[in-house]
This record gives C-alpha cells, structure tokens and sequence, in this order.
C-alpha cells in the first residue's frame, strides 16, 4: 500500500511543535489518551479518516484503471462501495469480492445489453460520513449505472439521503433491523420477518420460554429487540433479562455470571464482530456448551465461525436464510465458482450470496428494461423472479425487498452450518411488521 | 455466595488482563514518557504469533505441536514484539523524545500502519487459536463455581511477568542502569551510563511484553488487524490511575479498576459499567492528580 503516504505523514507529524518535557505535560497527555472513548468514538472516527487517506491510493489505483474519462456506450459503469479498511473490512471485503464474481459472471455471458460491465470500486473505510461522499462521488463524477455496497445500517443510512437526492440505485446486501422502505434502495437481505421473526416463532415451537436477550449496543441489536420483546410478551413468554455491551468489547466473565444468574432457556444473540470471539470463547471456558445452554445468534455466519473456532461454536443456532450447506443445484455452482475464483478454503455465507443476487437482479432488470435508466429499472425490478442458492427469490415492487425463505442453522464441527428446520415457501418481506398483530407499534403510520 | 465468589474471580482475571497489556505500557509510558499510540498493535502482533506458531508447529513435530504451541509462541511474540519494538524506536521514536504530543501522533500512524499490514497479511477476516487440551475447561470448586483454566493461565502469566519485570528492574545491575536513566538523564549520561542503548532496550522489553499480553489474550478474545484498538485505552487507564513510572500503582489500578469493573457491571449494565468505572477514575484522578501511586518530587 501506500508507503509514500505514511512517510509523509509521519515527516510532517515529526515537524510539530517542539516542546519542553515536563511530567505534568505527559501525564495529561496520557490522561487524554485514557479519557478518548469518554468522547465518543472521536479516536476511532479520526482513526478512520487516515485510514482512508492511505486506502485510498490502493482502490483509486483500480479506479483509475478501470474507469476511462467516459462510459462511450462501449462500457456500463457500476459501483462498488464498501469499507476495504477499518473495523468493518473483517466482513465488507468479503461480501465485494461475491460481487465482482457476480460482475465477472455477466461480462464473461456477454455483459448487460450487449456492453461489458466495468467496475468502479470505493472504499468507505468503515466510516459512515466517507461513505456518504463515496456515493456522491460514484453517482456524480463516475456516473456509475447502479451501486453495491454498505454493510452496516449506520452506513446505510448516511448513504440514503444520497441516492434518494440524486435518485440513483443502492443495492443493500445484508439482513437488518427492517422498519425502512427506500424508493431508491433494494434490500436483498432479510428483514426482521424473514429472520428474526421466524426464528423466535421457531425457539417458541421448541418449548423455549425463558428468553435472555443479549445485543452490542447500537441501532440494529435495539431495534431487534424492542422487536423481540413485543413478540415474546405476544406469546406469553418472559425475557429474563436485557444486556448490551459496547461495540468491540471483548470481556464477557459478567455476562456470563448473569447468564448462569438468571437461568434462561435460551440466550438471543445480537452481538457483532468481534466480540462473539470473546463471548463463545469465554462461554466454552466456562465450560457451558451448546449442550447446556441453547444460544441462537443472527450476526454469526459460516465467515464469522471461521474466525471465532468451529470448535468453540459446535451445536449453537444461527437464523439465516441461506448456508453454504444449502441444497440446491444453483448453490452448488455459486459455491464451486466462488472457491475456484478466491480460494478453496474460502466460505459462502448469507450476505455473499445476498450480495450475488443483488448484482444478478439488478443486471436482469436491465435485460428487461432495456436500458440502465433509473425509474425503467425499478419498474422492471417489480415481481421479477430470480432461482437463486437459497432458493427463489421474487422482488418485491412495493417495499423493494425480497423474499427469501428463512433457515434455522446448526453449526457443525467443521464450522459450516446445518439447515435444521426452514419454512416451507419464501417468507413475503414485510419490513413494518404490518401483518402482525402484536407489532402495532412498528407499522407505518 | 457462589455468585459472589465467581464476581470474586472475574474481577481478578479482569484485573489480571488490564495488568497484562499495561505492564509494557507501564515502562514505555510510564518510565520512558513515550505515549505509545501503537502498543496495541503489538499486542495484535502477539496475538498473530500465537496464530503462526499453532498452524506451523504441528507440521513440524507433529500432534505434540497442538500442546506445546502455546508456550513456544510466547517466546516467539516476545521476540517479534520486541524487534518491532527496536525498529520503531530506532527509527521514529528515539528523534521524539522530548516532544510527547509528536510521539502521540506518530506512533498512531504507525498503528494505523500496522494494522493495515496485518490485513495485507493474513486478510481482513479474524483468525482462529484453538486453545491447547490442557487449558480447556476449568477448575471446578463447587458445582456453581468452576475457574476457567484459560482465565487461571491468564492470572499466573500476568504474576509471572509482574514478578520477572519486579526482580529485572531492582534486582539486576542492568535493571539499576535503567532506572538511573529514568531518574536523571543527564547525570546518568555524565556517569558512563550508554544512555541510548537503555532507551532502546527499555522500549524492547516495553513492547515485547506487549506481545505476551496478545498471545495470551489470543486464548479469550478476537484475533483480527483491529484488535489492538480494543485494549490500547484501557491499557492508558490503567498507566494514568496508577501513577506514571510506578509498578506498584499500575497492579493496583488494574486490580481496582478489573475488581470494580466486575461489580458495577454486574449491579448495572456493560455499556453502563464501562460509563460509571471512567467516571470513577476521572474523579479519582481530580482528586489525586498524579494516580495512586505518587512519584515523589526531587
């Protein structure tokens, strides 16, 4: 990467002030340090920002290669933004590479109306405030004809009054917390009722009535769970309890205590990234296993159990709507041609086959529409069907998602996960809840 | 009373973890006034020592790899924290010393830095360290209150080092050289002392313990490019609340603050946990500003 930009950096850093060594300087200095979090994520935010300076050199290499002053009718230019740096690279990079697949798939059948698909690639740096520039910069100075990208809701949303503003296409590949309907973004993860809905109804049919809820404290774990309660007390559970611990906290030995404390039947897992490592670590060195204790998670797939341990994470359920275990001829080839092109020990999980459909919907609407215009496209998005890995998928007109049938998973020892139950037909996305009656609260007024 | 007991002993293990990736910190920032922005990288670089040393050592001696990985890659995370350690104050840090708001800036780029190329290298992903046979499970005491052997292993580590640093420092003649340099530069400088080559084996030692804290925290949390990012603050907290350049403080802040940690936690929130214990210390630090432990003035 970019070593002339740290080298810079660093001279001009050494150039700073020169000032005398007193004790009462470090130590406030040193306080400061101490003190950052206090202050938000300021540290984590500014981090961010030099991450992206030096990030950038990389992807505006592949930009600049791939993208000629003008899309001359030979070329359809199309976005990719995702964080490529940060905290959020561990899962992002992923999900992009299941896009350029899908890219790559088309161009190699043809392209898109007859022209090569060309991709122009930005990374938001785990950084919402980038991401919504990054979008910016792909609508109005690459002229991208759709965009794929974000992962976090957070993202999500900074970017949505952009491409609401310049009405442009956003392609959304993850599950999340529902309650949002953009004229503007297609969703091709589950929204609460193809997932976490399901997957509650199916603790409940086992008999589970104790429930701990346990979430990192940010928008989707809240949401979900202010979900979740609704439910439960609609079915005449209990939630035993509610914990959320900060984003990237890694010491669970309390929560575990409360765990035992509280005796639930089942623990609710809405914890993200890193910090299911420390819990499911220091849950097994508790000695709790899967047996003694039924955890259910929606934010761990088969990527996530790689980097956690297959062994720490054997017989604990996920809620998910695809798996690479998944049994279909269409996965068969999605799984083979995604290891022959990044690897033979690389995964496929939910959000890189989410991701995949995105692209391949997208470019099936163009087929239809005949053009890569905006309003055309969406119009021809409307009932388009799609015999996708998990299964089949039918684009919603209406609220722009899809439906997608819901799996309840158990990991196996060798960290992939074992579809154990799914409901019968794809479940009808319903973003606001609106055909639950307990869900009163959250439909759209 | 068992609840209690195992609030007891997280609280300790807290306690224990914090000791651990302060203790380098505590010589780096506490005796040589270096603010190093970049010590939980080393930390992350221990961290993918333990990582090397489990997926390479069983292909060298076998089975018996899988056990002795862990001890092997201690050693092996010392070292390469260490030699990182000597880079970076060959090269950046020995030309700061004095200017502690530069040192903050630019040891933070070479964190950014380095947590980059953790990413060239072993890919975004987290990677995975089993943990050895023999410290899976835990002691059991009753049937209510069992010890995790990782969490065991993690406080007699952090004993160990506290120990080892304790007999280096007043114990040995080189242990007495650094600290006259740290005392008095100049005087020490005038003596004969080769004040240049303590600075950088201070630093060595400093980062190399860092590397031990990652390797063994390996057992317990994430092993990903941004993991040093998750206990740098903490690591600061706990320096600043002891007392800067003080050994004996920097046990007591990491017992007090992993003791009151696993109280407020269990009585409140995590989110809420976290809040009320950097209030305490801010408090705490208002009404003695210099940390536990003061330095006495000359």
């Amino acid at each position: 990467m970019g070593s002339n930009d740290s080298d810079r950096l660093l001279s001009s850093l050494t150039q700073g002030m020169n000032q005398r060594w007193s004790r009462r300087r470090i130590l406030r200095a040193g306080a400061g340090v101490a003190m950052l979090p206090a202050f938000g994520g300021l540290l984590a935010a500014c981090s961010d920002d030099e991450a992206t300076a030096g990030a950038d050199a990389t992807t505006a290499a592949e930009g600049t290669a791939a993208a000629p002053t003008d899309a001359s009718g030979d070329t359809i230019k199309v976005g990719i933004l995702h964080s490529f740096s940060g905290t959020m690279a561990v899962s992002e990079v992923s999900v992009a590479d299941a896009e350029k697949m899908a890219i790559d798939e088309i161009n190699k059948a043809g392209g898109v109306l007859g022209k090569q698909l060309e991709t122009v690639i930005e990374d938001g740096a785990s950084d919402w405030p980038t991401f919504a520039e990054k979008a910016q910069k792909l609508i109005s100075s690459d002229g991208v004809a759709v965009t794929f990208g974000c992962w976090t809701s957070a993202s999500r949303k900074a970017v949505l009054p952009v491409y609401e503003g310049e009405k442009a296409l956003l392609f959304y590949p993850v599950q999340y917390e529902g309650l949002e309907s953009s004229p503007y973004i297609y969703y091709m993860g589950a929204t609460t009722n193809q997932q976490i809905v399901p997957s509650i109804e199916y603790l409940l049919e086992e008999g589970k009535t104790k429930f701990f809820l346990l979430g990192s404290d940010y928008v989707f774990p809240r949401t979900a769970n202010t979900i979740i309660k609704a439910q439960l007390e609609a079915a005449g559970a209990e939630t035993v309890a509610e914990e959320y611990t900060p984003l990237g906290h890694t010491e669970y030995s309390t929560v575990i205590s409360k765990i035992q404390a509280a005796q639930p039947d089942v623990v609710y897992n809405t914890l993200n990234g890193d910090s299911n490592v420390a819990f499911f670590k220091q849950l097994q060195a508790a000695g709790i296993t899967a047996e003694d204790l039924t955890t259910l998670s929606v934010s761990v797939a088969e990527e996530e159990v790689r980097g956690i341990g297959a062994d720490v994470m054997v017989g604990h359920l996920t809620a998910w709507n695809y798996y690479q275990t998944v049994d279909t001829p269409e996965n068969e080839t999605f799984v083979a041609s995604f290891k022959a092109m990044f690897g033979e020990e690389r995964v496929t999980a939910d959000p890189h086959e989410a991701a995949y459909i995105g692209v391949k919907l997208w470019a099936m609407a163009v087929e239809k529409a005949g053009t890569t215009e905006v309003e055309a496209v969406k119009e021809a998005m409307a009932g388009l069907e799609y015999q996708a890995p998990e299964g089949l998928v039918t684009v919603s007109g209406e609220n722009h998602h899809i439906s997608k049938t819901v799996r309840i998973g158990q990991i196996r020892e060798d960290g992939l996960i074992d579809s154990i139950w799914e409901t019968p037909a794809p479940v009808e996305p319903d973003p606001y809840l609106e055909t639950y009656e307990w869900a009163t609260e959250f439909h759209r007024t | 009373m068992e609840l209690f007991l195992s609030q007891v002993f997280n609280g300790l293990s807290v306690g224990s973890i914090l000791l651990l990736v302060a203790i380098g910190l505590a010589f780096s920032f506490g005796l040589m006034g270096v603010i190093n922005m970049a010590h939980g990288e080393l930390i992350m670089v221990g961290a993918y020592s333990a990582y090397v040393m489990q997926s390479w050592l069983p292909t060298v001696i076998g089975d018996l790899g899988n056990d002795l990985y862990l001890p092997v890659a201690l050693v092996l995370a010392f070292l390469m924290a260490a030699l990182i350690g000597i880079v970076l104050e060959r090269v950046l840090i020995r030309r700061l010393y004095g200017r502690p708001l530069d040192t903050l800036l630019a040891t933070w780029g070479v964190s950014l830095f380095l947590q980059q190329a953790a990413r060239s290298i072993f890919g975004a992903p987290n990677v995975q360290v089993v943990a050895p046979s023999w410290l899976r499970g835990g002691l059991e005491i009753t049937s209510g209150l069992t010890l995790p052997y990782p969490r065991l292993f993690i406080l007699a580590l952090a004993i160990t080092c506290l120990v080892g640093v304790y007999v280096y420092l007043f114990r040995t003649y080189r242990g007495r050289l650094i600290r006259a340099v740290m005392q008095d530069r100049q005087m020490a400088g005038a003596l004969g002392v080769k004040t240049s080559q303590i600075d950088v084996s201070t630093f060595a030692l400093a980062s190399g313990l860092a590397g031990v804290a990652g390797c063994a925290l390996a057992l317990l949390g994430p092993i990903g490019p941004s993991l040093g990012t998750f206990y740098i603050v903490d690591a600061f907290l706990v320096v600043v609340l002891g007392g800067v350049g003080q050994l004996l403080g920097t046990v007591a802040a990491a017992v007090g603050i992993g003791v009151s940690t696993a109280a407020i936690e269990y009585q409140t929130s995590a989110s809420l946990g976290k809040v009320l214990v950097f209030l305490l210390v801010i408090l705490f630090l208002q009404w003695r500003p210099a940390g536990i432990i003061a330095r006495r003035g000359r």
